[in-house]
Formats: structure tokens, sequence, C-alpha cells
């Protein structure tokens, strides 16, 4: 089973990368750019028995830092 | 009995020498290098010192894989037993990892690496590691860091200053951190972490010896505890 993990930084945590990526965007003519915030992606291949709470176990143990981050679970349909 | 410590190192560690060396000319007694690996530490430890550098290559986030390596378990346990742990720069990152310390260290706020001497405040005198110091001193100290910001929500940066956790301040801006936040103790005062390298203001030869109040102090407080 393939599974997408997107870890992204909370509401209200600074984000200097992604604002370094907005001036860059700014520096080369793009317009109307908002907001930019980066986050990480992290694809895994699992065994198709591995459950959801193993998988919620895995974001809060490792791959996401609950102090600054959130995360969401995608699966391949 | 000697003072007896351990500097652990983990792949991509690159002060732990220097960390040994001070603490060998400051602490004496006999000081372990430890391995990542190992899932034991030497028996009879008074002090473990996490050392700074780029352990696992920085890899997921500054820390995450160090934190989560066998020996940070024997570390954690050492720390619950009331062994004085020290975590300098990325010894920091890996303490509030492996969640020994409140909050998180990222990106620097100016993206930029930080190398410098910074003058730091003492903000709380009456720790372990820091009652060789006046209350409010200034002291130098250099920093080299590229994720150093410390974050924490408020309500933990308000209950961690409320309890004088909060051993030392940058003076100024360094890195964009949490009301300038360089050094964080746990709640029972045994483990510190902060991002500036005492361990590189030891001798005069450093430029200055400000770091050595520090240690000097790790086994004062030791020995009359």
């Amino acid at each position: 089973m393939k599974v997408r993990v997107i870890v992204t930084l909370k509401n209200g945590v600074l984000d200097p990368q992604g604002r370094a990526i907005h001036h860059a965007l700014e520096g080369l003519g793009f317009e109307g750019v908002n907001d930019v915030r980066a986050g990480r992606v992290i694809e895994l291949d699992v065994a198709d028995s591995t459950s959801d709470e193993a998988l919620d176990d895995m974001c809060r143990k490792l791959l996401a830092n609950m102090v600054i981050e959130n995360y969401r679970i995608e699966k391949a349909a | 009995m000697a003072f007896t410590s351990a500097v652990i190192t983990f792949p991509g560690s690159n002060c732990d020498r220097d960390m040994a060396v001070a603490i060998e000319q400051v602490c004496g007694g006999t000081v372990h290098r430890v391995w990542h690996g190992d899932a034991d530490l030497p028996d009879g430890l008074d002090f473990i010192a996490l050392p700074g550098g780029f352990s696992y290559g920085d890899y997921l986030r500054s820390g995450a894989m160090a934190a989560r390596s066998p020996v940070m378990q024997a570390v954690v346990r050492a720390a619950e037993r009331g062994v004085t742990v020290l975590g300098v720069c990325n010894g920091f990152q890996v303490l509030t990892e492996a969640g020994l310390l409140p909050g998180a260290l990222m990106r620097n706020a100016g993206i930029r690496f930080v190398c410098r001497d910074v003058a730091l405040t003492v903000e709380n005198n009456q720790s372990l590691f820091t009652a060789g110091y006046e209350a409010g001193q200034q002291i130098t100290i250099p920093v080299a860091h590229h994720d150093g910001n410390y974050f924490a929500d408020d309500a933990t940066l308000d209950r961690i200053e409320g309890e004088g956790r909060v051993a030392f301040r940058y003076a100024g801006p360094v890195n964009g951190s949490a009301r300038n936040i360089a050094g964080v103790l746990n709640d029972r005062g045994n483990v510190l972490g902060m991002m500036p390298h005492p361990e590189r203001m030891i001798e005069a030869a450093h430029g200055g010896t400000d770091g050595r109040a520090l240690f000097e102090n790790v086994v004062r407080g030791l020995v009359e505890a």
C-alpha cells in the first residue's frame, strides 16, 4: 500500500523557508502570490495490513514534530 | 568518588571532542566517549553531554533521528533518575526531539546560518548549571547554528518563564527565538539545553572563558548535593 504523509507547519508558526520562497517568486516577477508555506511529503510503501493506528503512531513518534507541525495521511487508491 | 561523565557521539556530531576536552580540563575525572548505537551507558555516570554537530545529516528535522537512537533511550532513563544532562546546539535539538525539554528548534528566522560570538544574559543563577554566574550577568559565548530559532506555544513559554526555567537569554535578537530564549531547563533542573557553545569559551586562547563557570558548577553542584 502506498501512503503519502504530508507534514505542514501549524498555523501561527513562522515559516522562514516559506517566506524566502515567497520573496524569490516575487523576484522572478510572479504577481499575486499572497503567502507561501513550505512543508514535507514522505512517501511510504507499507504492508496492506498496516492499520490506521500504526500510521498515526509513525507520524506522531517520528515523521512529524507535534510541537510545531501537523500531518495528513493520504492513501493511494 | 571521581567525577564520571560521558560524551555521546552520533554520526555527524562534530563538537564531541571539544566537549570532552572542556569536561576533562574543567571538571576532571573520567570522560567516557559513547557511540550512538550503544544501548547502555557506563555505570556510575554523574554527567552526560550531548554535543553539537549535524547528527544524521539533520535528516527529517535537526536532532530527530538522534533522539530515536538506542543510546538516547538510556539517556532518557538516566535523566529521569536525576543524572545531570547538558545538550549544546545539536544536543539541545536532540533533547527537545526526545521530549526531555519543551519546545522545538526551527530554522533561523533570517534563514542564514549564524556563526559568531553572542551576548547572553544569565536569567536564572539558581540552577545546577548556572549557580557560578550572577543573576543578570552578561556573558559572551559563541553560536554556530542554522536551526536555533526556539519555538513553544505561549502557554508553555509562560509556564517555563514562571518556573525560572529560562537559564539564558540572548541579549539581542540572534535567530528569531521566542522571547530571545537561548537555554532551557527541565522541570527538575537536571537537564539543560542551550544553542550557544560554552565548551568553546574555556581558555584564554578561545577568546574568553565565560563557559568555564558552567562546567565548574556542574562538578561543584554534584559534590555539594
